[in-house]
């Protein structure tokens, strides 16, 4: 059997694989058997770690990148489908995708260029807010999805300046007080609800309706989730585009050597505010995106879903999953927002229990559950 | 030739000071073209400093710098690279993570194209633009070392101090800059290693036109080797100027580094 022959049935069945136990988890409810499930893939991933299986594995994945985005896509497509008629696993599947997203957004931010942010749910809830305002109107509600992100992307203009000129943790305190300064102004803002919040009109593309079920025959009726899912996996997949062909380039360069060493950066001409700005505008853009469809989705908004809280939620998944690396923010997006919902028993320690796992990576594993290889700017290609 | 009496860098009167320290005194300096000047003094005595204020990382408190005929005192590092100069740091500063490939393109920043766009839609000229970068960065690693040459896309922090070096020299050759300067780039290393790493510095700057050099160091026997001219600083004052020979019998010199009375 050739190499690239056998690296292909090891994908492939690693898909189905996954796919199953993607079905199996979000199908179970007993507490129990969500936790021997739990323990079960653990004992796998650790078992296959002890056998140097995970090497051989993630040779046969960079071999074959366009295989592996087409399995990860389609698996991705067949959970949505095998739950077709149930409302919440395909509203947490597009969670799960649109906080990717979000996610993404800030690897941009901190994982490539390390401009941390801890505004995220900020950006994220720009974009919500925009789709809320905007869904009154007339503009187009695909139009309103970019609407939202460059708005994001303009406030996040106005904080660059503060961020720019301070570095580190000072940088870090002058997010956390944005963000909390946009909260407090939502909530003092009667014209945007105030407190009580705003309700936000569903999605609509030239008259499809994405918040009515789709009837395919009598018996079958899909849940209207199911819209969202597919675009919020279009947006996951543009985005993966533009972070990867980003990182694959000499921008993605330059953030990396602004991350590592801005004096030795200057020293050979890269202007380092240039390229901060790029990137926390660019990585704001996507959370404001992403937000903008997930208040469409929930069709309600509030200012207390755009916490402090949250915003650690979307660094943790960062961190998580591993600085810059792309597959990781989709585990750990995964992980972040599924085992809560899934596990009622760690619901009300969830924060606990972020901050527990957080310390324990940063200890153990600060590189991330899937660290970000080296760049590979043509793939496949060693010359 | 006229070309080569000219004058590519000079200081007139270059002070900077840190709160009470004269970390640079009145420092005065002419390099020619194709000069390799010798840099020495006892530690603190302002070669590194010197370095960066004409690198722009740290502002000149007086006095100018001219480079190739231009006043480029306080410029900022980006311009000064883009001018022309390039340098090592005392302490490597190379990005570890990354790989060697990336490391020196880092070095060549001025001469890639950095439009957004075209880094994000232009796939297809990008990738002609790195594949042709590739072979050159190739060409340049391999007059160093070619066992490097060959672990091109390898991590810079899995290497020994001296291909960290090299890869550092590589960095700063790549633009094909005028003026490189070399801080301390024995530093960690054997004799052995500092000698060719030498003798690869000298067969690369017979392929750059108009290359100097100025060079900060302690092994004299390197000085003595390599360099045109000799400059000793003391407390951020040029005490000396001259010949090795003839720096080295100088008795301010010797008191500066033995310490007099």
């Amino acid at each position: 059997m050739t190499q690239s022959l056998k690296d292909k049935l090891v994908i492939l069945s690693l898909a189905v694989l996954a796919t199953a136990f993607m079905i199996t988890f979000l199908a179970i409810e007993e507490q129990a058997e969500i936790f021997a499930l739990l323990v079960l893939a653990a004992v796998l991933v650790f078992a296959s770690a002890k056998f140097g299986l995970i090497e051989t594995i993630s040779g046969c994945l960079s071999r074959n990148e366009r295989l592996l985005n087409g399995a990860v896509v389609a698996a991705t497509l067949i959970v949505a489908f095998w739950f077709y008629e149930d409302h919440f696993p395909l509203l947490m599947i597009a969670t799960v995708l649109l906080y990717t997203v979000a996610s993404c957004g800030l690897n941009m931010q901190f994982g490539y260029t390390g401009v941390v942010n801890f505004a995220g749910a900020a950006f994220f809830g720009i974009g919500c807010y925009t789709a809320a305002v905007l869904g009154e109107t007339s503009v187009p509600m695909l139009m309103v999805i970019i609407v939202g992100g460059l708005v994001a992307a303009l406030v996040g203009s106005i904080l660059i300046i503060p961020v720019l000129r301070t570095r580190g943790h000072y940088a870090a305190v002058v997010t956390i007080a944005f963000g909390l300064l946009f909260r407090t102004f939502l909530e003092v803002n009667d014209a945007l609800g105030g407190p009580q919040g705003l309700g936000v009109s569903g999605m609509n593309i030239f008259g499809w309706d994405f918040n009515s079920g789709i009837t395919l025959t009598d018996d079958i009726e899909v849940s209207f989730y199911m819209n969202y899912v597919i675009l919020a996996l279009i947006m996951v997949m543009l985005t993966f585009v533009l972070m990867r062909r980003i990182e694959r380039s000499w921008i993605g360069l330059n953030f990396d050597a602004v991350r590592l060493d801005e004096t030795a950066a200057a020293c050979y001409g890269i202007d380092i505010k240039h390229w901060k700005i790029l990137s926390f505008t660019l990585g704001n853009f996507l959370a404001g995106t992403a937000g903008a469809l997930y208040a469409m989705m929930l069709g309600f908004i509030a200012p207390s879903n755009f916490a402090f809280s949250d915003s650690l939620i979307l660094v943790s998944i960062v961190l998580l999953g591993g600085m810059g690396s792309l597959w990781g923010t989709i585990l750990a997006a995964g992980l972040v927002v599924l085992l809560p919902e899934k596990l009622q028993a760690i619901q009300e320690y969830r924060f606990l229990i972020y901050a527990v796992v957080m310390i324990l990576i940063l200890l153990f594993r600060p590189q991330g559950v899937l660290p970000r290889g080296l760049r590979a700017y043509i793939p496949g290609w060693r010359g | 030739m006229d070309q080569q009496k000219e004058t590519v860098l000079a200081f007139r009167g270059l002070t900077r000071r840190f709160g009470g320290v004269v970390a640079l005194n009145e420092f005065d300096m002419e390099l020619d073209n194709g000069q390799i000047v010798g840099l020495i003094g006892p530690n603190g005595s302002g070669k590194t400093t010197s370095f960066n204020v004409l690198t722009g990382i740290y502002s000149a408190n007086g006095g100018t710098i001219e480079f190739l005929g231009q006043d480029i005192t306080n410029w900022p590092a980006q311009k000064v690279y883009e001018a022309g100069v390039a340098r090592t740091f005392q302490r490597s500063r190379l990005c570890l993570e990354l790989s060697i490939f990336d490391n020196v393109m880092i070095g060549n920043h001025k001469r890639l194209n950095q439009g957004i766009l075209f880094n994000i839609f232009q796939r297809k000229a990008l990738k002609a633009q790195i594949e042709e970068n590739y072979s050159e960065a190739h060409k340049l690693l391999k007059i160093f070392d070619p066992a490097l040459a060959e672990k091109i896309f390898d991590p810079v922090g899995s290497l020994r101090m001296i291909d960290r070096r090299r890869i550092e020299i590589c960095r700063a050759l790549i633009s094909h800059p005028r003026l490189l300067l070399l801080d301390e780039p024995s530093a960690g290393m054997t004799h052995e290693e500092t000698r060719e790493l030498m003798d690869d510095i000298l067969e690369v700057r017979e392929m750059i036109d108009g290359l100097s050099i100025i060079l900060v160091e302690h092994e004299m026997g390197m000085i003595e080797r390599v360099t045109d001219k000799c400059i000793v600083l003391n407390f951020g004052q040029k005490i000396c100027e001259g010949a090795y020979r003839d720096v080295a019998s100088d008795k301010l010199v010797q008191e500066a580094y033995l310490g007099g009375e």
